[in-house]
């Protein structure tokens, strides 16, 4: 056995070698290539409760981005993958059940044809889409000067916060920080730049096709009122409401998560066993 | 077939009865559990094991998702937000999918530069190499044409670049392209035969695999030193000793699959492509995934659109001719000591040029691209031929036995050869 170390450990080491390299170089390659655009700043890199392998939403803080997507966004962005029974979901805001019943009804939701071969009016159900504010995209751009307002179901994960592999393997793409950056982004526009501004646009270098954007900022100290007594700052709805699209976006993240550390623990100890077996198995022959 | 004769012996009255008829579990016995194999393998002789594991996930995964998926330009992107978000663990069953094809790809690559280094394409593994180079370019396939299938803006606008390559083809180039989109764009008709394809290649896939087992076990295992099989001394039966070291390797892999499935499940696509395909509106930038980078890279690194995408074919095609390319009558780059320089470099070379692929085509990534192109056909055309002529290896060991009880050898005079 001892003599026979040389040889073994030759091929041993160049087999290492080999996993080394090419796993360094899989890890450089296995990129998400996103670019920033011209002149695009970064988002800033704020924390979230659900960052991290065992980062969980904030229950009170998704709520509260809800009321700041109700009672704001939502006069010009639809959010149409949610039904509103996905807000009294486990892992999301959790609104009680009959909270939900009460949101709902509160919309008016065509539906039809009836027997008649009529379109109604009925009041909202748990199972309906959030209702989208325009009839059309047409119908959007014509009340926003002609800019799309997008639905924000997948903003979270359609748009990268920063750039380069490594940050993203770290710190994910930053989806949430990206829509805290544009929220809070609206600045005086640089003495060169202000000239070019397209008409009807506000300067935001944190705006992925930007820096100009057609929306006006939207957000103002004290625009909402939160029930739990929270300061409803600018800097606070935009967090807010950061939270609770990046839950629209991934609703099922806790599930995920929590089904991934049972799942991760059980194949680890396979895994383990499988060593322990496969080392007795080879310690009958030299090899 | 390597190792001789079956030694199944049918020992209850049903399998002697099923024996005569159909000897499949003499089949199972020679070919799974009695089938010789060298000793000395090491873990990169488990990636095989990982690949099957993973088509049989991708297929099982697959036809899930097909049971909730729609292939229709206004229906396919919302029926895989409803699989994410309504179907029960749909979230699980298609985060899966989705990485499951890039770790496909992370051993398919591990596996073919495994067999460039010990050199398992030479004689007498020729048919065996070729079935696996077809079997990439089918997965290759499979791989391009389900990632147009949610019908995102990158499925969308990718689907768009790649088959536009074929336009490049003179005087029937538009019309094949015509014919392939089914149509003037890419639309319904495109996604449609694509998800048709998609559907039908991996069962195409199964039956290559099949093939390629079978060109396996005929004249057996490469293994490290590359000497082959010279007496039983040389082999251990596959079960129990590599269905064992096979099944922790597996099991091994799939600990870091599950990492990306449960922890950054989106970490290797591209985030536009949560944006519904929009054909009015082009993305900054349009970058295939990861594993077609390096041919990317090499398509776009000259300038001549037919040039490019012949060379972009031809950087796979080569690979077909491997075997005959390599007049190195030794096989494992471990006794190759030239040649297993040139093996690093072009491994380095192929990193390159995949990062040079994610990049813009712009300044110094078009010069390095176009550095990195010449090195790979360099290595194939020039380099493995006469390397191989003026090369000294080292001296080989007598048999797979010597190499790994080499105690024995010193100790006790070696049998003449």
């Amino acid at each position: 056995m001892v003599e026979s170390k040389p040889m073994q450990t030759a091929s041993m080491k160049s087999a290492r070698r080999l996993l080394t390299a090419l796993s360094v170089g899989l890890g450089l390659a296995l990129a998400s290539p996103v670019m920033a655009a011209e002149g695009q700043h970064e988002a800033k890199d704020i924390s979230f409760s659900f960052e991290g392998p065992f980062g969980l939403f904030d229950r009170a803080q998704l709520q509260r981005g809800f009321q700041v997507y109700k009672e704001i966004c939502s006069a010009c962005h639809s959010l149409s993958l949610v039904r509103f029974r996905n807000l009294g979901d486990p892992g999301g805001p959790s609104f009680p059940e009959d909270q939900v019943k009460a949101l709902a009804a509160e919309y008016q939701i065509t539906d039809g044809p009836n027997s008649d071969g009529e379109m109604f009016e009925r009041p909202g159900l748990p199972s309906d889409a959030l209702p989208s504010p325009y009839p059309n995209d047409n119908a959007a751009r014509a009340a926003n000067g002609g800019a799309l307002p997008p639905d924000l179901s997948l903003i979270t994960k359609s748009r990268p916060g920063w750039f380069g592999t490594w940050r993203q393997l770290v710190d994910n793409i930053g989806g949430p920080q990206y829509v805290y950056s544009v929220l809070t982004g609206y600045e005086e526009p640089p003495a060169d730049l202000a000239a070019s501004a397209p008409p009807g646009t506000h300067y935001n270098p944190y705006f992925a096709a930007g820096p100009w954007i057609g929306m006006p900022k939207p957000l103002n100290d004290g625009q909402v009122t939160y029930e739990d007594g929270t300061e409803a700052t600018v800097d606070q709805m935009a967090r807010d409401v950061s939270a609770f699209l990046a839950w629209a976006a991934e609703p099922k993240m806790e599930q995920r998560k929590q089904l991934g550390f049972q799942v991760l623990i059980y194949m680890i100890i396979l895994t383990v066993l499988l060593y322990f077996t496969k080392q007795k198995i080879w310690s009958r022959i030299k090899h | 077939m390597s190792g001789g004769h079956s030694t199944y012996e049918p020992k209850t009255g049903i399998e002697k009865w099923l024996d005569q008829r159909l000897p499949i579990v003499r089949l199972a016995h020679d070919q799974a559990f009695a089938f010789p194999t060298p000793r000395n393998l090491n873990y990169f002789w488990t990636f095989g094991g990982i690949l099957a594991i993973f088509l049989v996930i991708q297929i099982i995964t697959g036809i899930t998702l097909v049971m909730h998926y729609t292939p229709n330009t206004g229906l396919a992107f919302n029926s895989v937000e409803h699989i994410m978000r309504d179907v029960n663990y749909g979230w699980l069953i298609r985060y899966m999918h989705a990485n499951g094809a890039s770790f496909f790809f992370i051993a398919v690559y591990l596996h073919i530069f495994r067999g460039l280094y010990y050199g398992s394409y030479k004689a007498p593994r020729e048919v065996l190499w070729i079935i696996g180079v077809i079997i990439y370019l089918v997965m290759m396939a499979t791989a391009f044409m389900g990632y147009v299938l949610p019908w995102g803006q990158m499925s969308f606008w990718g689907a768009k670049v790649i088959t536009n390559l074929f336009s490049a083809i003179p005087f029937v180039g538009d019309s094949i392209v015509t014919w392939l989109w089914g149509g003037f764009s890419v639309d319904n008709a495109t996604l449609q035969r694509f998800f048709a394809l998609h559907y039908l290649l991996p069962f195409v896939l199964a039956g290559l695999v099949a093939l390629h087992i079978w060109a396996l076990h005929v004249p057996g295992n490469n293994n490290p030193t590359g000497v082959e099989v010279k007496s039983v001394q040389d082999t251990v039966p596959f079960h129990p000793y590599y269905t064992m070291k096979d099944a922790f390797a597996i099991m091994a892999f799939l600990v870091v699959f599950a990492l990306f499935v449960f922890y950054i499940p989106n970490y290797l696509g591209h985030a536009v492509n949560y944006e519904p395909a929009d054909p009015l509106k082009t993305p900054a930038h349009i970058v295939p995934e990861w594993y077609f980078l390096p041919f990317y890279a090499i398509l776009r690194s000259i300038p001549d659109k037919l040039l490019g995408v012949l060379a972009m074919f031809g950087a796979i095609v080569v690979l077909f001719f491997l075997p005959w390319l390599d007049t190195s009558k030794v096989k494992s780059c471990n006794y190759r000591p030239i040649y297993r320089q040139f093996f690093w470099l072009l491994a380095i070379d192929a990193v390159v040029l995949g990062y040079v692929g994610s990049r813009p085509p712009e300044g110094i990534w078009v010069t390095i691209g176009q550095i990195g192109t010449v090195y790979y056909f360099l290595h194939f055309l020039v380099i493995l031929p006469v390397v191989g002529l003026i090369e000294k290896p080292k001296p080989l060991p007598a048999s797979i036995s010597e190499s790994v009880l080499g105690k024995a050898g010193k100790t006790q005079p070696q049998p003449a050869e």
